[in-house]
């Protein structure tokens, strides 16, 4: 390369080299988007394969938990005992044109979601008393697993584990797991939480697509919702060392009109001594589900 | 070998997971640490076999296996030194196997009990080497003698025995009543879904994987991802609890080396732990030691051998060896809180009973759980 190189082709490499290395620092007042901000970057291979190691501790900085579109900040649900420890940050969203294409009745039932975010019922007295099934609450308020891609924003970190065959992932939150199979033919065996995620290589980016979902996860706290159509296609790109791009394209023609992506950034978790620390939050919620059955109820 | 100690090596591989609920806590003087108990235990195989290595250099352990076998955890005493039985001997208790464990064990006409769906059809085989025992250490292939229990430790097991009594009688008061696998907390150390691995009714299962610097054992039940660094960092400092423990890890040789540390005692609630607990056969999670190696011994077949000490339980440290053989089955998602209705129709049905005039005969629950009288069931 330095060979061919020479006099005026060297310094006129020199000059446009630099240019392009201006035009990707953000200037003042003006946001670059992330797959511009870095310059071209191609992640480390993983051993002994021509893919990119996407191997770490990652972390989602949003808000998105919260609401997935841009939202200003709300008291908690008990402002008069909980004062700021309950209240929601304020976050700009991760939804490609700030939207969610909701069928009308879906948009109704995430407006009654919302409303009913804080229904704690145990499982059962519902279903096998009345034979109906109740509004069933947040599932994150009763401890219950995330689902994808809710898992990748939560506000805790997620630790990928590559492999050439599977590739796990496992949340610090409540240790939720999911496994994606590479280059796995059979569909879903049965309808899960989590979904049934099969992966491949497309150049620098894994994708993942994930069906087989039920309808019992919701996408974040402000009662955004899917049904047991969900069909999602994941992509996770290595931007630099320390960031990947998340992008998802979400598809449920019993909800929504059309499929519709959300898109952020996950950050590396480069600490010394970092590790998935332990989330089990069952204990947490067990006095709200079944405390008031308890014989002496509150003890 | 008599019928007998056939019928009672059946009987063994059935209790075997269950719960040992030796109580002590006085603290023994020198016990001597558990990563230098015994190594003579692993099979003959491990010495000759090289597991493949990964593209980074490890040995490659990767795989789903299945460590389900109906060798018993305690060697019957009817087997007296026997550390093996003949091949006669192995293919008639095969046989018996076969013929009873794969049928529904209980009436089915009682409410959540588990029938021949749940059952692994791997518990029928023995392990190969035809052991009488899976304990290789103490010699005599029995549980060590427990250390005399401290006054605090008996209050807290006649605790557990009433709550367990009042549970089976179906008058359970709180939901603390139920175990850590009930509450959908972690699997019950006691019947094997993580450290340490021992055969169970069902679900013996569990899927390793490596990528630099890790190696992840993933079990089914409850999704329970076990992350074990490989780089000889510290230990998580020793205020910070945890249910499934902090696990550290390195390579001897072709053995992975795994010690785990800092589990809690409470249930993170404050609240004293229900029936069992985080740690292995009703011991303190204080002073409980756990090391596990796995050993690549045959293509598709690892040793997995674990030693546990608690000098405030056992008067000496406990070392098993348990084969796990690769499957091709997979691992699948397992939801436990998302679906616990358990706990409500427990709960329920006894607010009910009360609500009709039922009234509580701790005597009488007491004799259904536990047989009456009040001392351990010898096994």
């Amino acid at each position: 390369m330095r060979n061919r190189l020479s006099g005026r082709t060297a310094v006129k490499a020199a000059v446009v080299g630099a240019v392009l290395c201006l035009a990707a620092i953000p200037m003042a007042g003006q946001q670059v988007p992330a797959d511009r901000m870095f310059p071209a970057y191609r992640a480390p291979r993983f051993p002994g394969t021509n893919t990119p190691d996407l191997n770490g501790i990652w972390e989602s900085l949003s808000t998105a938990n919260w609401d997935i579109l841009t939202h200003e900040a709300t008291p908690g649900p008990h402002p008069e005992i909980m004062g700021e420890y309950s209240a929601g940050p304020p976050g700009q969203g991760i939804v490609e044109g700030n939207g969610l294409p909701y069928r009308p009745e879906a948009l109704e039932k995430k407006k009654r979601n919302f409303a009913n975010r804080m229904t704690a019922v145990a499982p059962g007295p519902y279903e096998f008393v009345t034979g109906e099934m109740p509004p069933i609450g947040e599932p994150e308020l009763k401890c219950w697993m995330p689902g994808i891609p809710r898992m990748i924003y939560m506000p805790f970190p997620f630790q990928i584990v590559q492999t050439p065959d599977f590739v796990l992932m496992t949340s610090e939150y409540n240790v939720s797991s999911r496994i994606v199979r590479m280059n796995w033919k059979d569909e879903a065996p049965i309808d899960s939480f989590m979904g049934w995620a099969r992966g491949h290589w497309e150049g620098e980016t894994l994708v993942v697509d994930v069906s087989g979902y039920n309808d019992q996860t919701w996408f974040d706290r402000a009662g955004d919702f899917h049904s047991d159509a969900l069909h999602v296609v994941e992509r996770y790109t290595a931007l630099s060392p320390y960031h990947l791009q998340y992008e998802a394209t979400i598809d449920d023609p019993k909800v929504f009109t059309r499929p519709w992506k959300m898109s952020f950034i996950l950050y590396r978790r480069v600490e010394k001594n970092m590790q998935l620390m332990e989330f089990k939050c069952q204990p947490f919620v067990e006095e709200m589900l079944f405390g008031k059955y308890n014989k002496q109820p509150g003890r | 070998m008599s019928r007998r100690f056939l019928m009672s090596l059946g009987v063994l591989a059935v209790v075997s997971s269950l719960a040992v609920s030796v109580a002590g806590q006085a603290p023994a003087a020198a016990q001597k640490a558990p990563n230098t108990a015994t190594k003579k235990a692993a099979s003959a195989k491990t010495s000759n076999y090289t597991p493949p290595k990964t593209a980074w250099g490890d040995p490659n352990l990767q795989g789903v296996y299945n460590y389900a076998t109906s060798t018993p955890m305690q060697r019957p005493r009817a087997a007296g030194d026997k550390e093996v039985l003949t091949d006669d001997e192995a293919a008639e208790l095969q046989r018996e196997k076969i013929a009873t464990i794969n049928t529904d064990i209980t009436p089915r006409d009682q409410v959540g009990n588990y029938n021949d769906f749940w059952m692994d059809a791997k518990r029928k085989l023995l392990t190969e080497d035809k052991r009488t025992s899976l304990i290789v250490d103490p010699p005599n292939g029995r549980m060590p003698p427990p250390v005399p229990p401290t006054e605090a430790k008996k209050k807290e097991a006649a605790y557990l025995r009433e709550m367990n009594a009042r549970f089976i009688a179906g008058f359970m008061q709180d939901y603390r009543d139920g175990d850590v696998g009930n509450r959908c907390i972690i699997r019950r150390r006691n019947e094997g879904g993580g450290h340490p691995y021992l055969p169970s009714l069902y679900n013996n299962m569990a899927q390793i994987y490596q990528t630099p610097g890790y190696v992840v054992i993933y079990s089914e039940m409850i999704h329970f991802s076990r992350i074990i660094p490989l780089d000889s960092r510290p230990h998580l400092p020793q205020n910070v609890k945890t249910w499934l423990g902090d696990p550290r890890g390195h390579w001897e040789g072709n053995t992975l080396v795994v010690e785990t540390t800092n589990f809690r005692g409470d249930d993170s609630m404050g609240h004293a732990l229900g029936r069992t607990g985080v740690t292995w056969g009703g011991t303190d999670p204080e002073t409980y030691t756990i090391v596990e190696r796995w050993t690549a011994v045959a293509p598709g077949q690892l040793d997995y051998q674990v030693t546990m000490a608690d000098p405030h339980t056992w008067t000496r440290p406990v070392t098993m060896l348990i084969p796990w053989n690769k499957t091709d089955e997979q691992i699948y998602e397992y939801a436990c809180q998302e679906t616990n209705y358990e706990i409500y129709h427990w709960l329920s049905s006894a607010r009910a009973r009360e609500a009709k005039g039922e009234v509580y005969d701790p005597v009488a629950a007491d004799r259904e759980a536990n047989g009456g009288g009040g001392g351990q069931e010898e096994r």
